[in-house]
């Protein structure tokens, strides 16, 4: 156990938790204006590819960046309206959007790049890692933060200002209020509808940025699927913090901890099909271990 | 008031029913796909109906649409009673490694293993997606995300197997040894074995299960409603879990007739690159679980998969087009009318 807990374990879980706090923190918004958000899987998708095209055309990683956001901002406007005016059923939206997302993003693969499967290409600038001197050394937050992505730090952040904004300004209390008592927020003159779907597009963009960690972060590429299961694991954080970002953010930990010890059992030889599970297996313990303790307290 | 009435009633009726409607906005918003990547939108919906629907293309798309159909009536179970199964893809790998050692590690002659594969492997996939609605009346995990964190160790695990433990090392792929020829499906007609035949049998048996049994009829009750399903006497436990058993029975049974009849060894992602568990729950949730529905809506899916073939051989449109349309359809129906009630 001794020599598990390296240096490049904190590094490789800093990583890991990246894309998948992103998407906590977008699926938490969704969820405190009362819209379920399912789609969390194929929004990353739809970043990630946005952010490879965005970075190849504009030789740009600050561009791919941009182009991720904006376009899974759009694409959550299935969710953004069909949740709301449209009244679906935000489950059925949501796997509707997680297989729109895979099949748009593999058509556009072979129609934008002639290729399938994966794309990776000299032309795409990858997100430079910062490295941070003051922290270089520090034990465990120096080991995780001194050289990441600035994705990375943005991740952290925009989980403080979600947060911040959620519990401590009036702007919040209209989301929570649009969330838990519909009704009695509309009678107060809050607007539910555009408060959910401005939410819902906020989030979008906040997932966009988490497929961008996926394909710009540690290496530059794109895959078919790339988001394998981290946007629905994300979807557990939520459900784990029921809505609250500093519990998801929490969730986030574990997930990305559980992610970098199965890459670190890897090098030592355990093969890879077993290995990545590992996260999946730590996320189904957590729910049963929470459920239990919430019936235990209540 | 009358005239009034009379209106809207035939306007009602004038009105073309929702799935027609979506059917026609998928089509419109692909064509738009397909001009931008330049292509012609009218040369590949061309092929899509000749490569699926013409009378040589039949027995492919019979022969694809076996599993999905297999595989939306996974779906369908559990959805009939409001539930949703996401984990087709692990109970799918499952039964078909299970389906794939059976006939060649039991020793039995080969029509017993054969048969016996299938059977384990019904009760392997079974099991394993009755696990989640274990998890949810004994744990309050959620079904609809237990079931689909259950699929990766699932999938995991049995890529493992075919590429360590139980791998073919006469060869040098990730696959599991041969089914001997006496173990494996008969042929009807190439492509098509007997495996959809059993598939049609499940069918009939689910269409019956639904329309004239008290279960079916429980089944149903829950989906409309599930505190009125409880208060009139069912218990709602042991009900999730039959429904997930044979949901995942049939998702295993699917696997193991893949590999008894096409494929011949468990080979590691080939049960999962089609997406069937994904068609199939997009069929299942078109027709919110009803299983003649169910079973229309993946024929449609079948034909418009296999059409792809045709259309990207032809046209050069890539097929995953097909995918794309399927989700259109899928997400403009849910916007008219919802799932019944939230899962």
């Amino acid at each position: 156990m001794q020599s598990l807990l390296t240096p490049f374990l904190f590094q490789s879980a800093a990583q890991a938790i990246t894309p998948i706090l992103l998407a906590a923190t977008a699926g938490v918004l969704c969820g405190r204006v009362g819209v379920f958000n399912l789609a969390l899987e194929g929004q990353m998708l739809v970043g990630a590819f946005a952010a490879i095209v965005g970075s190849y055309f504009c030789h740009s990683a600050l561009a791919g960046v941009a182009a991720a956001m904006v376009a899974t901002a759009a694409f959550s406007l299935i969710l953004g309206y069909g949740a709301t005016i449209f009244l679906g059923d935000p489950v059925v939206i949501g796997i509707g959007m997680n297989l729109l997302a895979s099949g748009l993003t593999a058509y556009l693969l072979r129609v934008i790049f002639g290729v399938s499967g994966t794309f990776s290409d000299p032309g795409v600038v990858g997100l430079g890692r910062i490295t941070v001197p003051a922290l270089v050394g520090v034990p465990v937050l120096g080991w995780a933060f001194a050289r990441q992505s600035a994705v990375t730090w943005a991740a952290w952040a925009l989980a403080a200002v979600v947060s911040v904004v959620q519990f401590l300004t009036p702007v919040g209390l209209r989301l929570r209020g649009v969330g838990e008592q519909p009704e009695a927020a509309s009678t107060l003159g809050v607007n539910v509808v555009r408060y959910r779907v401005i939410a819902v597009l906020v989030g979008g963009a906040l997932a966009g940025l988490a497929g961008a960690q996926l394909s710009l972060g540690a290496v530059s590429v794109f895959a078919e699927d790339m988001s394998a299961g981290r946007g629905w694991i994300a979807v557990v954080a939520v459900m784990l913090g029921r809505n609250n970002p500093l519990y998801a953010a929490a969730a986030c930990v574990l997930f990305g901890f559980a992610d970098a010890i199965g890459v670190n059992l890897q090098s030592r030889g355990l093969p890879n099909q077993l290995t990545d599970i590992a996260p999946y297996v730590a996320t189904l313990l957590a729910l049963v271990v929470t459920h239990r303790r919430r019936v235990r307290t209540s | 008031m009358r005239p009034l009435l009379r209106a809207r009633l035939s306007r009602e009726r004038l009105r073309p029913p929702p799935v027609i409607l979506a059917i026609a906005f998928a089509a419109l918003t692909g064509a738009a796909l397909i001009l931008a990547s330049g292509h012609n939108p009218l040369n590949a919906y061309v092929e899509i109906v000749r490569g699926s629907l013409s009378p040589a293309a039949w027995p492919d798309t019979l022969n694809w649409a076996t599993p999905l159909v297999g595989m939306a009536l996974a779906a369908a179970i559990p959805l009939r009673g409001g539930m949703v199964n996401l984990g087709g893809d692990g109970q799918l790998v499952i039964g078909g490694l299970i389906g794939a050692l059976a006939p060649v590690f039991l020793p039995v002659p080969g029509a017993v293993g054969a048969a016996a594969g299938l059977a384990l492997a019904a009760l392997g996939g079974g099991l394993y997606a009755a696990l989640a609605a274990w998890g949810e009346v004994r744990h309050g995990v959620s079904m609809l995300i237990s079931s689909l964190l259950l699929s990766y160790p699932a999938i995991g695990v049995t890529s493992y197997l075919a590429r360590f433990p139980l791998r073919d090392v006469s060869t040098g792929l990730p696959q599991t040894m041969m089914i001997p020829p006496n173990a494996r499906l008969p042929v009807l007609a190439e492509p098509l074995n007997a495996g959809s035949l059993l598939i049609a049998a499940i069918a009939l048996a689910v269409i019956f299960i639904d329309r004239r049994t008290s279960a079916g009829y429980e089944l149903r009750m829950r989906g409309k409603n599930s505190r009125f399903a409880g208060y009139g006497g069912v218990r709602l436990g042991p009900q999730a879990a039959w429904a997930m058993f044979f949901s995942g029975a049939v998702a295993g049974l699917v696997g193991a007739t893949i590999v008894l009849g096409s494929q011949f060894r468990f080979i590691d992602g080939a049960l999962l690159t089609p997406a069937y568990t994904w068609s199939g729950l997009m069929a299942a949730l078109l027709a919110s679980g009803e299983p003649v529905g169910t079973i229309a809506a993946a024929l449609f899916f079948a034909a418009l998969q296999t059409g792809g073939f045709a259309m990207q051989r032809e046209t050069s449109v890539p097929r995953v087009l097909t995918l794309v349309l399927q989700a259109i359809v899928i997400l403009f129906l849910a916007m008219r009318r919802g799932l019944g009630r939230r899962a």
